[in-house]
């Protein structure tokens, strides 16, 4: 202890070597590697020439890229992920924020029953309500279109705004909005000129993880999606499950594509949100 | 009383409301409580409702009378069972100790965190395709146990069920990890210190202090990890055997829907899907509203 500076944290604690450290250590280690090896795999074979057995491809090469680009259309592709996300961003923040802002404020009768309906959309498997929507969307003619994935997409994303949403706004003061009201201002202005500003964090945290979601939504857009309206992941896969009748290393490069797409995503997901809060509405201590 | 009635009953009755929370506000609520009623509810329903009503006719109950009595997609439910429920225990259980021995601050913890984040942003279908090329016949990773000498000929890691099992590892173990880290962190580590000057040893402070605190926790990681891993359906199809070993019962579901096109089938399977996933849920809430829910001391 006294050999430590005096500008080191007391809170950090030495990472001497017990065995059982020297065990999670080398299993942390161990899952870093694979992972690398997952993701590094797809990326050294899509800018390979051929690669059977060996342990490198046997020449480097970029024309995979525009070969992909070209067969799979992905220009159109990407332009329908792009289109469909943002519509689901912005109708599940204009639709779930007011309700968390009544499920943050008030407590009214039937209001664990009205919680309870917007945490199941996120409890059940896309599979299990997935189907049934889409026999509904098909029967009403929204399926097959832009319109039926985001309609579907919106079913776990609005629910996901609330809970991320909740949090937020009771952080804020009810003091301050009943100040404004005294000071004269109505409920619109509470809204724009009080909340609002507030709670641009929220609704940025919440807006960028509805994003990253329904960009990497498989289940959803794949049962509701027609063929101009697939999005990159379900283009990557019927890509994928239709093996061989495309070169192996152009599917790959779609997927770096898609890959590219989701890290920006997550490095701008990143600068708001904590990596927790991707997975929990819990918030990590400050650090 | 009677002279004032004018606006009075009325002033009183919203008065009255308002007071247990009902007034105007509640209008907010509405356009999300619609969108829940017509895109959740009511889709629910009609797949209910249309899972009784057989294609081919038959009595009301023939779509589950089929599924039961067809060996076939009956297993599909323990094939399910077989994967989710060990990847998901592994997942949480594995968290755990790595999640203890690394709360509390040290350096690139944020860029581990980061790291973990990765693959559950990617989700199964690129993790089917890297799984495919570095576990395959010819992959890095029989490269290198066979550089080692470990093993002889390169192993079937791929389209069986390993494949599918990894590829619920690799997303589902960074999920439950960040979940479990996040409850540990809420946990009062002043707690801890108290045992430990009334004479506890690292085991027992862990034992006795913090398993029972973290253990509502773990429950609701299990929970969502199973939920992760039950609906699997990207990679049993790629890298799994989707005729065999992994044919699990989200896709007896698909294919009845989009392969036979017989919709109430295809509803029939989907809520035996989520009735057997409801079940498992039950089990674990009834163990968990036996466990220790108040507060953990700590911002939790």
């Amino acid at each position: 202890m006294t050999a430590t500076t005096a500008a080191a944290p007391p809170a950090r604690r030495s990472l001497r070597a017990t065995p059982t450290a020297w065990v999670i250590w080398a299993v942390v280690i161990f899952f870093f590697v694979n992972l690398a090896g997952v993701v590094g795999s797809v990326l050294v074979s899509s800018f390979g020439q051929r690669w059977f057995d060996t342990w490198l491809p046997s020449g480097f090469t970029t024309h995979w890229y525009g070969d992909a680009w070209r067969e799979f259309g992905l220009l159109q592709v990407i332009t329908v992920t792009l289109v469909a996300s943002a519509l689901v961003v912005v109708l599940s923040v204009l639709i779930g924020a007011p309700a968390a802002y009544v499920l943050a404020r008030q407590n009214f009768p039937g209001k664990r029953l009205v919680y309870l309906s917007f945490l199941l959309p996120i409890l059940m498997p896309p599979i299990t309500y997935g189907i049934p929507l889409a026999t509904v969307l098909y029967k009403f003619g929204f399926a097959g279109h832009l319109s039926g994935v985001v309609l579907a997409n919106l079913v776990p994303s609005v629910p996901f705004v609330i809970l991320t949403m909740t949090p937020f706004i009771e952080q804020v003061d009810p003091r301050i909005e009943s100040a404004a009201r005294m000071l004269g201002a109505g409920t619109r202005a509470v809204f724009l000129k009080i909340l609002a500003p507030l709670l641009v964090p929220g609704l940025l945290a919440s807006a960028i993880l509805v994003l990253v979601r329904t960009v990497g939504m498989f289940e959803l857009t794949f049962l509701t999606a027609g063929p101009d309206s697939q999005t990159l992941v379900v283009a990557l896969y019927y890509s994928m499950s239709a093996a061989g009748i495309r070169a192996q290393q152009s599917v790959d490069a779609m997927a770096v594509m898609y890959t590219a797409m989701m890290l920006v995503l997550l490095v701008v997901a990143l600068r708001f949100v904590n990596p927790t809060q991707l997975v929990a509405r819990v918030k990590e201590e400050p650090e | 009383m009677s002279a004032t009635a004018g606006p009075g009953p009325t002033l009183n009755w919203r008065h009255r409301l308002a007071e247990r929370g009902v007034d105007r506000k509640l209008w907010l609520l509405l356009p999300a409580t619609i969108f829940v009623l017509v895109l959740f509810i009511y889709p629910f329903l009609y797949g209910l409702s249309l899972s009784f009503q057989p294609m081919n006719g038959g009595s009301v109950l023939a779509n589950y009378q089929r599924f039961f009595n067809d060996a076939y997609q009956r297993d599909t439910i323990f094939t399910t069972l077989k994967i989710a429920l060990p990847a998901a225990l592994l997942n949480v259980f594995a968290a755990v100790p790595i999640a203890f021995r690394m709360r509390g601050r040290f350096r690139g913890k944020r860029l581990m965190t980061t790291v973990l984040v990765v693959p559950i942003t990617l989700g199964t279908v690129l993790t089917a395709q890297g799984l495919l090329n570095f576990l395959g016949p010819t992959g890095w990773f029989n490269r290198v146990l066979m550089g080692l000498h470990l093993i002889d000929g390169p192993i079937r890691l791929t389209n069986n069920y390993w494949g599918v099992f990894f590829s619920l590892i690799i997303t589902g173990f960074p999920f439950a990890f960040l979940l479990v880290l996040s409850y540990l962190s809420g946990i009062d580590p002043t707690l801890e210190r108290a045992a430990a000057t009334l004479g506890a040893s690292r085991s027992q402070r862990f034992r006795r202090i913090t398993l029972p605190l973290l253990a509502p926790g773990l429950a609701t990681t299990f929970l969502l990890t199973f939920v992760l891993a039950f609906s699997v359906f990207p990679s049993a199809v790629l890298v799994g055997n989707p005729a065999g070993s992994t044919r699990v019962i989200s896709l007896a579901a698909y294919q009845a829907a989009y392969e036979q096109y017989d919709y109430s089938y295809a509803s029939a399977i989907a809520m035996i899907m989520g009735a057997v996933e409801l079940v498992v849920v039950a089990i674990v809430l009834v163990w968990r509203a036996r466990l220790y829910t108040g507060s953990t001391g700590g911002k939790g």
